[in-house]
């Protein structure tokens, strides 16, 4: 019989309309702020296509969208969310309240429900009653809000350790005291930037850069512990209304 | 007007070369109630007369942002203007999405100018019914435009149109060289004193009926901020720019008062 390894199957090529970009994305919401992450490398397979890529991004006043997994398709699906809420302000003269903004991504995410955003979505700002928000999403817009959720490459690696440290999983509290409901923004920034440095160590998709948005209530002002860090402050259109800053840190590299 | 055969068809010229279904358009722009624009080199700013139709009723919005850096104000069918002032947000977001900068406003002046002069050409179309005075902020400075339904547009250092318009141009024509150089306090004050101009006897602009569009950096009545993006003025955020108006001059009693009422015989009393 003639070599019967040197047959080949026949084989087709085909257009694989998505790729996978990595990074991690992160949002952490307190009693009155809430802290939305993401690292800036953009790879594709072993290559780094850029070390400087945002993946989070400030819509509103109130309101920051990261957004992680396929990156043309998640900087596309930010422009088309902020459209949408320059037609809500054209119609009713403000911004789109956090619920409803939520509400708006999961119709948008789900129009395309037979050929998907390769989106996974992380909105993070502030309620319309003042509190801390994080709403977390499927590509095709199964959504929920939580206290904090990881999106992304790292997902795997940063999640436990937010349900250990945010919610206090697996964790017995001290003789007579108890866990408390909200922690301070210092201690959930020192959490976030632990979870990428972290991160970073382990996945190979993860690194380079953090850019780390704080978005904050009403009336409420920076701690001190955070202002020494020198956050810039992002335009807000209102004087007294909620406010965003953003912290930038580098990763490591390699 | 009269009314001849020429008029019912917009694909038909008169025998003067005129198009009377644009003219008759024309004609709902001056019905609608006064607008007022003029611009320094800093600033641009629009003032609108709202009309109620009576004490129970609401005014109607006589001003709309289309984007950061352009605003409108509208005089004609309301109905209409709605329609246009959708079309220019289209424009301004999608010029946006594409090419990554604000749309120039002369360019999105020519799209509605264009959009309007296909309804003076196509059979069975009629002209749209509302004019606009369009503000725009872009790297070439503050701009100040005209549309009208006849599918033409110009731009101008300030123009009015609108019932009894001409009586804000005459005012606006006798100042505006002192315009380049006013502060946005004064250029609004010289805005309210030409939209005065056009209110009928016995009326005055008051916080209800005044709308002020402003693009530029902020004055000194509003909130403190670096923003130049336009932003309408309504109610009582306007009283302090009503204040600064000059107080209008009182016509002296006329002469051709009542006489003293005339006892009963005599047949004619001549006034002294």
């Amino acid at each position: 019989m003639p070599d019967m390894s040197a047959i080949v199957n026949p084989q087709q090529r085909q257009f694989n309309p998505y790729a996978e970009n990595g990074g991690t994305i992160l949002a952490i919401a307190g009693a009155d702020f809430t802290v939305i992450a993401g690292d800036t490398r953009q790879s594709e397979g072993y290559s780094i296509q850029t070390r400087y890529a945002p993946k989070v991004f400030h819509l509103t006043d109130r309101a920051v969208l990261a957004v992680n997994g396929f990156a043309a398709d998640g900087n596309m699906f930010v422009k088309k969310v902020k459209q949408r809420l320059e037609w809500y302000r054209h119609a009713h003269a403000k911004d789109m309240p956090l619920r409803a903004i939520a509400r708006l991504i999961q119709t948008m995410l789900y129009a395309q429900r037979f050929f998907p955003y390769y989106v996974y979505n992380i909105l993070g700002g502030i309620e319309e009653d003042g509190t801390g928000a994080v709403y977390s999403f499927d590509p095709v817009g199964s959504y929920e809000r939580e206290a904090c959720r990881a999106a992304g490459a790292a997902q795997s690696l940063v999640q436990p350790f937010l349900d250990n440290q945010i919610y206090f999983k697996n964790q017995t509290p001290a003789q007579g005291s108890s866990h408390p409901a909200h922690l301070p923004l210092p201690d959930v920034l020192s959490i976030v930037i632990d979870s990428f440095t972290s991160a970073t160590e382990r996945h190979i998709e993860v690194g380079d850069g953090l850019e780390m948005y704080i978005v904050l209530a009403k009336g409420r002002t920076l701690p001190d512990a955070v202002t020494t860090l020198r956050p810039q402050e992002l335009p807000s259109s209102a004087g007294d209304g909620e406010r965003v800053f953003v912290l930038k840190r580098d990763l490591k590299k390699d | 007007m009269f009314r001849n055969t020429y008029d019912s068809d917009n694909t038909v010229f008169s025998p003067q070369g005129r198009l009377h279904q644009v003219e008759y358009a024309l004609e709902a722009v001056k019905q609608g109630s006064a607008a007022v624009g003029l611009r320094s080199n800093t600033h641009a700013i629009l003032l609108a007369l709202k009309r109620s139709s009576g004490e129970l009723a609401s005014y109607q919005q006589k001003m709309f942002r289309i984007d950061d850096h352009v605003g409108i104000a509208i005089a004609g069918l309301t109905s209409d203007a709605r329609v246009l002032s959708n079309f220019m947000r289209q424009q301004a977001m999608g010029s946006k999405m594409v090419f990554n900068r604000p749309i120039p406003v002369n360019r999105l002046v020519s799209a509605i100018a264009d959009k309007a002069q296909v309804n003076t050409q196509e059979y069975g179309r009629r002209p749209y019914g509302v004019g606009f005075l369009v503000i725009g902020l872009d790297h070439t400075g503050p701009h100040l435009y005209e549309f009208s339904p006849s599918g033409t547009s110009f731009e101008y250092f300030a123009v009015s149109i609108g019932a009894r318009s001409q009586s804000a141009k005459t005012y606006l024509e006798k100042h505006f060289e002192s315009f380049a150089d006013c502060s946005l306090e004064d250029l609004i004050r010289h805005g309210l004193h030409a939209l005065r101009e056009t209110l009928q006897q016995d009326k005055e602009l008051t916080t209800n009926n005044t709308s002020i569009g402003i693009l530029g950096l902020s004055g000194v009545h509003e909130s403190a901020g670096t923003s130049v993006n336009f932003r309408i003025l309504e109610g009582p955020p306007i009283e302090p720019y009503l204040q600064s108006m000059q107080p209008k001059e009182v016509p002296p009693p006329s002469s051709a008062s009542v006489p003293p009422p005339t006892s009963g015989d005599e047949d004619v009393q001549m006034s002294e």
